[in-house]
């Protein structure tokens, strides 16, 4: 290809890399800025008002966090309610997708309708909170999977994706005996794994993000996940409103901003963890199916 | 060859359905598949939507639907003589606007930039990054900026004292809930928002790029006469989407910023209907809220398609 070498040309480019490295800059300078301050101490942070790079390292305020079994607990309910949801989830949107993704379907394309028009309209936020509610999944973690078991959107990215696959494949397993099922376990699923992983991340990190749903639908501070956890000590405990019903005790009175930046770390570190992962697939996956060309 | 094209052109009803049983009876597997989600559509977005008449009725919980009175629009009349309704609405068309007028043209930008660059490693080094807020719950993102823009002790406000300039409150005041929100969302939103975009851009044809430079074209008018008409169809989907999200602010955002000191910029239909609703327990206004709003969305998507196809566009549906 040729290359534009000229004076302006080269400007232009100085120009664009500089702004676009202060762009990611200030996109991780906050976390950066968090992570630092949670492995300092009370006192470097007062002195040196903005840590980047702690000079003194001490794990005072982890040692503080995980001091009473609160954030454990927490963690413990986030990984498990990411775990089974993902995978319930992944299992109910792939199945489906997959039916609606046979042409010779009866009844496609009202299903598709249906799912299409759940997000123009919804009934809202008290007409579902009393459906869940008459189900009697109130109190309970199933509350904050059921009722969002499945995504729309991913729904509709997989079953783009399946109905990607040469049909010729499958009319050749069905010829050889295969079965619906066989078809779907055998080919289909082995040959959308691209897909298959990025929903499924989009899927965990939904659930590990889970904030609104428990505060919703459950009423008992011992069963909430992290982020409840880390809105009551970082937003709460600010001194912004005088909500400290449910708090618990250790937190009572307000948190150093090392212990605040370590529970943010805490609820943060596992998505910093699989973003690798899903870095390397989403790019991949997830446009296949989102707009077409 | 000859006798199927007969016997399709001749309509014998009974053998016509049989041959429509047939194919639904031979794929029976396939909706036993799409059953459990075709339950999960129907009982937690279609029933919500059916529960919606509650918006007419005094909902008592006890009564249940099909035992609460019918009181007609009174609850929307309530909510259109209410003050606070104005407010609301106000607020809430606020933060849209912002969001179509300051949001959505960054993504835009960012993504034209990053086409322009060769070195691929610079360009997933910047990709990498950010994309990462995305990926962050709306709790981390507050609780990060709450830890920064706190009075006490946050980096923003150390900065400024040691500029001697006077330390600011910015998590509870009227003036700084908007500045704040908007930033809040384009550096969460941004980085992500250009993935549809460069993939757009990736599928134009590099010869018109190499034929503009022969003409003399420099990167400038390459952007303005390629780049940007290539995506514009993007653009326009994503626009009536936006737009079709009026009213989805991010609730959850919000509530989080949401305190005693600025509610008079920051409440907006969402956290109105959770406090009405759920804290109050006023579950038939506070329907009456929600539907209110959900009406709203549902024709602004549907006027942004219209208009769209006017104009020559594809449109979302």
């Amino acid at each position: 290809m040729l290359q534009d070498k000229s004076i302006g040309s080269r400007l232009f480019d100085g120009i664009n890399y500089t702004f676009l490295f202060l762009v990611s800059l200030v996109t991780v300078l906050p976390f950066i800025n968090v992570i630092a301050g949670s492995f300092t101490t009370v006192t470097e942070l007062a002195q040196k008002q903005f840590v980047f790079f702690p000079t003194v390292w001490s794990l005072d305020a982890y040692r503080y966090i995980f001091s009473t079994n609160v954030i454990f607990k927490s963690l413990g309910v986030s990984i498990s309610i990411t775990l089974v949801g993902t995978v319930f989830s992944m299992v109910l949107t792939a199945l489906m997708a997959y039916g609606l993704s046979r042409k010779d379907l009866v009844g496609r394309s009202p299903i598709m309708f249906m799912v299409l028009f759940t997000m123009l309209f919804s009934g809202g936020l008290i007409p579902t909170f009393l459906v869940v509610k008459s189900m009697g999944l109130v109190d309970s973690y199933a509350a904050l999977i059921i009722p969002n078991a499945i995504n729309a959107f991913n729904l509709i990215i997989m079953r783009n994706f399946f109905q990607n696959i040469p049909e010729g494949l499958e009319e050749s397993a069905k010829i050889d005996g295969c079965s619906n099922w066989g078809i779907l376990l055998r080919i289909v699923i082995p040959l959308s794994m691209p897909a298959i992983a990025t929903i499924s991340l989009f899927y965990a990190v939904t659930y590990w993000n889970t904030y609104f749903q428990a505060i919703i639908y459950l009423n008992d501070p011992a069963k909430w996940p992290v982020q409840v956890i880390l809105r009551q000590i970082v937003i709460l405990a600010s001194g912004l409103t005088a909500d400290t019903s449910g708090f618990a005790d250790d937190f009572v009175r307000p948190p150093e901003q090392t212990v605040k930046m370590a529970v943010i770390v805490v609820a943060t570190l596992p998505i910093l963890l699989v973003y690798p992962f899903l870095q390397k697939h989403f790019a991949k996956g997830a446009l296949l199916g989102s707009i077409k060309g | 060859m000859n006798d199927t094209a007969i016997t399709s052109s001749v309509s014998v009803p009974g053998k016509r359905d049989s041959s429509l049983m047939r194919r639904i009876a031979k794929n029976r597997s396939i909706y036993l598949m799409i059953l459990p989600g075709f339950l999960y559509f129907a009982i937690f977005k279609y029933i919500p939507m059916s529960g919606l008449v509650i918006a007419l009725q005094d909902y008592q919980p006890y009564l249940g639907i099909t035992g609460s009175p019918w009181v007609g629009l009174k609850h929307f009349e309530r909510l259109f003589n209410d003050p606070m309704f104005f407010t609301i609405l106000r607020n809430t068309l606020f933060l849209f606007t912002m969001n179509l007028v300051i949001y959505f043209p960054v993504p835009i930008l960012i993504a034209v930039m990053l086409n322009e660059v060769r070195h691929h490693l610079f360009k997933r080094f910047v990709q990498t990054l950010i994309y990462i807020p995305h990926f962050m719950s709306w709790v981390i993102i507050v609780s990060i900026s709450f830890v920064m823009l706190s009075m006490d002790r946050g980096l923003i406000n150390e900065v400024f004292s040691m500029m001697g300039l006077e330390k600011i409150n910015f998590l509870m005041s009227n003036e700084w809930f908007r500045p704040m929100y908007i930033l809040q969302v384009i550096w969460r939103e941004a980085g992500w928002g250009t993935i549809i975009y460069l993939a757009a851009m990736a599928a134009i044809d590099p010869q018109l790029y190499e034929a503009s430079r022969m003409d003399g074209a420099n990167r400038f008018r390459q952007i303005w006469h390629i780049t940007l008409p290539s995506i514009r169809s993007v653009i326009v989907v994503l626009l009536i989407l936006k737009i079709g999200d009026v009213l989805e602010l991010g609730f959850e955002h919000i509530f989080l910023l949401l305190n005693s000191m600025n509610r008079e910029v920051a409440e907006i239909f969402d956290t109105y209907v959770y406090t009405a609703g759920l804290k109050q327990g006023q579950f038939s206004f506070s329907t009456a809220v929600g539907f209110f709003k959900s009406v709203v969305g549902l024709v602004l998507i549907m006027a942004a398609n219209w208009l769209a196809k006017k104009a020559g566009e594809e449109g979302v549906y």
